[in-house]
């Protein structure tokens, strides 16, 4: 990976699994040796509010938080944030909503959130295995199986 | 760069983890955002944690700690600070045998609070040397900063950190070297600690002395660092603010301080003097730049409209260019609510059917406020709702006095609900009063922490247990009434509108536990009770 700080988000509600999916990505940068910053607010994010997380990486980064208009990849859990979030995409950004994934293939409903890190394990430069490695780590043993099948279907998706 | 010895830590986790790093015997706390996380993972990676009731009884028992030659760490959210805030006063004047670190957790933008209050002004109120981390490697390194410092001149330190700081996880790499902490023990100082009149007046002295050699130790502190850059402009900044400084401004000259209080007053001069345009960027009230103002440095400061919210490089970009154009307004996400089904609800439902003017207080239940309940008219502080409620009883005309209730849940309701209690028996006011405890066994607003009443240690083991019940009755309260507003809520209206027509004085804990953790707790007690027959059987 070159010099240049890469800007995602992600964005749902409370109770989908958007600080999970975000420990994930930044998990992957972080053990490529890349300096990461994952920032949220999770402050009454049980009650399903909306839930938001910032993760920047790459040679060196400052402020935690993506600057406004410049995300990357902007990966939205619930159809209706897509619009509460999209100005903070860069004109050409990338944006990966649950469309993205056909829904009644996932093995559990509740996995849509790292199916869709399939989906943006795409565009990003790490090995698959990092991923992987990451799934596992972020979750029991029981819910690994459900989580790979998800984020396979993400990755297959184009 | 051996990746290995690497951590990606959250802000939070960076201060326990130094504090487990550092040997602290102790770290006691109260349950808060952003603050909270830090004694869950101390005790998750092995360190002794314990909730207080309230972070005054927290800082009460870190200072025994620090007392006894130990290291102590209270860790607390900013509010939590001002509950805390007597103690801390005196502490700095006692000073510690050991050290004693108090880590406040502000809240600039209210993500999850009642206020937005700055407390790096209690700092310079109560006399105690501050430390501001702008990342998670701060929070660790400056952690056992706090510590050095603490033993060094005998004297607490206040870590303040921001909702930002706490949440964000960066890289963190530990410090070899840490030296070790002393063993406990006990040596008397009577005018040391006793602070009475005579004793008090010498240790005002000997602080005012001590943070005079404090702040001349900081001028040549590596803490706080100038980070070379083009003289057209010097930024002065602190915490997360530093960061979105690099972030749009790497070319200015930048003066880094992590040691806020007391200010490297000579160094900000020649910082300033060196540069044409001298600006001070910082969150929530222009503390640095009035204090800076106030040694006779000439520096710019941010206009009035960004004391208010979180900065990020946007507003940072605008506060350099002076732009005080109205900002595009923040797009509105969805609120949070309470759970569907939570027994909450049903307590509203009741108060809005009997017309109730209801003192409220802090917990998940003040979600009741929002549509469609709307049913919640004060909320203040926690456990002002009985305060308030006995207050609204004393004055309003007897026909509105008798719909008054005040609601406060069970970890509300330990936290600072009790005297309010005791000001209900000894002062009740002439139409009499309704509290109701919504007893929903955890502190579910902060996730789910356990607390006096739920009988179960930070740890989820099994400790005393407060009743509700019986201390009422201690207290001289003959109405108290059990009931569940989920199960009955016919039952619960009845006696809702029962207690509100006797004119007496009463409790109704109103007991059901909380949705999310409903099967948590089922295990807890399957756990206990596992326990208790074990040593039933052990002869
Ligand atoms: C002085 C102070 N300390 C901590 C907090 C953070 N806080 C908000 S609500 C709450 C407790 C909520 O528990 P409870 O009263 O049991 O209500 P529940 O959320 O379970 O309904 C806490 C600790 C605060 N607002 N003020
Ligand atoms: S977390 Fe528990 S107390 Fe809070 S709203 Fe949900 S069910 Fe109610």
């Amino acid at each position: 990976m070159n010099d240049r700080v890469v800007n995602v988000i992600l964005a749902g509600l409370g109770g989908q699994g958007v600080l999970k999916a975000s420990e994930i990505v930044s998990t992957v940068a972080f053990r490529a040796g890349l300096d990461v910053k994952q920032s949220e607010l999770h402050g009454m994010s049980q009650r399903g509010g909306s839930v938001s997380s910032d993760i920047r990486f790459g040679r060196e980064i400052f402020s935690p938080m993506v600057p406004p208009g410049e995300a990357d990849f902007l990966v939205v859990v619930a159809p209706d944030q897509v619009e509460v979030h999209r100005h903070q995409l860069r004109p050409c950004g990338v944006l990966i909503t649950p469309d993205a994934v056909d829904a009644t293939k996932l093995a559990s409903r509740r996995s849509s959130n790292v199916a869709l890190l399939g989906v943006l394990s795409h565009h990003l430069d790490f090995p698959e295995e990092a991923w992987l490695e990451a799934i596992r780590a972020a979750f029991a043993e029981k819910l690994h199986a459900a989580n790979l099948q998800a984020f396979a279907l993400g990755r297959a998706s184009r | 760069m051996n990746v290995s010895d690497r951590m990606l830590l959250s802000g939070d986790e960076a201060v326990a983890r130094a504090a487990l790093d550092a040997g602290v015997a102790l770290g006691t706390g109260y349950p808060g955002t952003p603050a909270t996380e830090i004694l869950e993972h101390f005790s998750e990676i092995g360190g002794r944690a314990k909730w207080a009731p309230n972070e005054k009884v927290a800082l009460e028992v870190a200072l025994g700690v620090a007392f006894a030659g130990a290291r102590a760490i209270a860790v607390m959210k900013h509010v939590g600070l001002n509950v805390a805030a007597d103690p801390l006063f005196t502490s700095t004047y006692t000073g510690v045998t050991g050290a004693l670190v108090v880590m406040s957790g502000d809240d600039p933008g209210i993500a999850s609070s009642q206020n937005e209050q700055d407390s790096r002004h209690y700092a310079v109120a109560a006399g105690i040397p501050m430390l501001e981390p702008a990342d998670s490697q701060e929070a660790y390194d400056l952690t056992l900063r706090a510590i050095e410092i603490s033993e060094r001149w005998n004297i607490p330190v206040l870590l303040r950190m921001t909702t930002r700081v706490c949440h964000s996880r960066t890289v963190v790499r530990r410090r070899a070297g840490v030296t070790a902490a002393p063993a406990p023990h006990f040596e008397r100082d009577i005018r040391g600690r006793v602070m009475i009149p005579a004793y008090a007046r010498t240790a005002h002295r000997k602080l005012r002395r001590k943070l005079a050699e404090i702040q001349a130790w900081n001028e040549s502190c590596s803490l706080n660092r100038v980070e070379a850059g083009e003289p057209a402009l010097g930024i002065i900044a602190s915490g997360v603010s530093y960061m979105h400084v690099r972030e749009v401004a790497p070319r200015a000259s930048v003066l880094k301080l992590a040691f806020t209080y007391p200010l490297p007053v000579e160094k900000i001069r020649a910082f300033a003097s060196g540069v044409e345009r001298c600006l001070v960027v910082e969150e929530g009230d222009p503390y640095l730049a009035e204090a800076i103002r106030g040694a006779g440095v000439d520096v710019q400061s941010k206009a009035e409209m960004f004391r208010f919210g979180e900065l990020d490089a946007d507003r940072v970009a605008r506060i350099i260019a002076g732009d005080t154009s109205p900002e595009p307004p923040a797009v509105p996400g969805k609120p949070p609510q309470l759970c569907a089904g939570c027994s909450h609800r049903y307590v509203f439902e009741a108060f809005r059917k009997l017309d109730c003017i209801v003192a409220g207080d802090i917990g998940c239940y003040t979600l009741g406020v929002l549509p469609p309940l709307e049913a919640v008219d004060a909320c203040v502080c926690m456990g002002a709702s009985i305060g308030v409620g006995l207050g609204l009883r004393h004055v309003l005309p007897p026909q509105q006095a008798r719909r008054v209730v005040s609601v406060i849940g069970d970890g509300t309701f330990v936290h600072s609900g009790i005297t309010g209690l005791v000001e209900m028996t000894y002062n009740p006011p002439p139409t009499g009063h309704v509290v109701v405890i919504l007893d929903n066994a955890t502190t579910a607003m902060t996730g789910h922490q356990e607390n006096p009443s739920t009988g179960r240690t930070l740890e989820h083991d099994p400790t005393g247990k407060l009743s509700f019940e019986e201390l009422a009755r201690a207290l001289g309260i003959a109405d108290v009434v059990v009931c569940d507003p989920a199960l009955d809520k016919a039952g619960f209206e009845r006696v809702l509108g029962e207690c509100l027509a006797n004119g007496r004085i009463n409790l109704i804990i109103a007991r059901h536990p909380c949705l999310l953790i409903a099967g948590t707790l089922r295990e807890y007690e399957r756990a206990a009770m596992q326990c208790c027959e074990a040593l039933a059987e052990d002869p």
